[in-house]
């Protein structure tokens, strides 16, 4: 594994395994388990310096495929696994521009975006997302493209967008469609309300529901047992089992691109970073 | 089923705990955000903790507005 990008502020690779941190994320890869931690304040919002650290993670990903059999995402930060999108940055970003230049901007940004959460979706090792607190926006969307969601109590799983005048843009309504249905994506997009960990083992998302803090020891247990089985057997039975929805995701993309050019969006945003609301995260 | 009286009692308790907030601080009337200091990913916390503990479902718009505890258990009440 290469290390030289100066964002990585260590790194080590032996026949065995490795180990890299980056501002946002850190990665290991130890016995057969590869380890993604996401350790971003406040919340793991994902702005464009996180999506190119995931970015080299994915890269990182397919040299380590051969020597892994599964691979656990989670978070090291108490509010959460991941907030979604840095709302901030899209808003601070979109009034430096012109408005074609911001519209091309958040295209090239979902784009990127989908190529990590496609590269995840389809790794041919089984991939867990070990959750807890806030699993918002593109945080759920991420843990949409693992094949397990192992949740602690306390999580909270939501498709806030609409209220900012978007639907989500990482791929999450033709994941969680994939997965659950379409009247689970309808109630959930538009109420834009968050479930609990218990209601989302109920209506199927989550396949361990599991004590404060206990996902990423259920996690590991988990990978633990993965490791028993053929490699080969069982990328070939993901592979028969989740497709990857190539289409929907490019016309969620479209759509999200097509909102995002009306000016209610703008107002939402700006909305969302002025507040001072107690409540942002609220609807 | 539990009085209204129980479930803000349960609510205070929990509250006070989660947060650690001596339980005696916290009345029925007190803004909650202000008396807990609490912000919104925190309330999105308190919320889940209810709804385990009480095992309901509460929608999160349902807390648009509510600000104080007498207020949530009504709420809550409602969906016991």
């Amino acid at each position: 594994m290469t290390t030289k990008d100066t964002k990585v502020h260590e790194g080590k690779a032996t026949s065995a395994g490795c180990a890299v941190s980056t501002d946002a994320l850190s990665w290991t890869l130890s016995d057969g388990v590869i380890e993604l931690a996401l350790h971003r304040a406040p919340c793991n919002e994902l702005g464009s310096a996180s999506l190119e650290e995931l970015e080299k993670f994915a890269t990182a990903l397919q040299r380590m495929q051969p020597d892994a059999y599964a691979l656990i995402i989670y978070s090291e930060l108490k509010p959460g696994f991941c907030a979604g999108a840095d709302l901030r940055e899209l808003y601070q970003r979109s009034q430096a521009m012109e408005k074609a230049a911001a519209a091309k901007g958040v295209r090239d940004f979902l784009e990127r975006i989908h190529r990590v959460l496609n590269l995840i979706d389809a790794a041919p090792l089984t991939t867990i997302a070990a959750v807890h607190g806030v699993t918002f926006g593109g945080g759920f969307e991420l843990a949409l493209a693992c094949d397990l969601i192992i949740a602690d109590k306390m999580t909270r799983f939501c498709f806030p967008e609409l209220r900012l005048g978007l639907i989500p843009g990482f791929g999450g309504i033709p994941r969680l469609k994939r997965d659950l249905g379409n009247a689970v994506v309808r109630d959930l997009l538009l109420t834009g309300r968050s479930i609990n960990a218990t209601k989302a083992q109920q209506i199927g998302l989550v396949s361990q529901l599991v004590g404060e803090g206990e996902a990423l020891g259920a996690a590991r247990a988990t990978a633990a047992q993965l490791g028993k089985f053929d490699r080969a057997t069982a990328a070939a039975a993901k592979k028969f089992i989740k497709p990857i929805p190539h289409e929907e995701l490019r016309q969620e993309m479209d759509l999200f691109c097509e909102l995002f050019a009306r000016p209610a969006v703008e107002a939402g945003l700006r909305k969302f970073v002025e507040s001072s609301d107690a409540q942002p995260y609220l609807p | 089923m539990k009085t209204a009286d129980q479930t803000l009692d349960e609510i205070l308790t929990l509250a006070a705990a989660h947060f650690k907030v001596p339980r005696e601080k916290l009345r029925p009337d007190d803004d909650m955000f202000k008396t807990l200091g609490i912000d919104s990913l925190q309330t999105l916390d308190l919320l889940t903790k209810l709804e385990n503990h009480f095992q309901v479902e509460l929608p999160d718009y349902e807390l648009q507005g509510v600000s104080d505890f007498r207020t949530l258990a009504g709420k809550i009440q409602a969906r016991l």
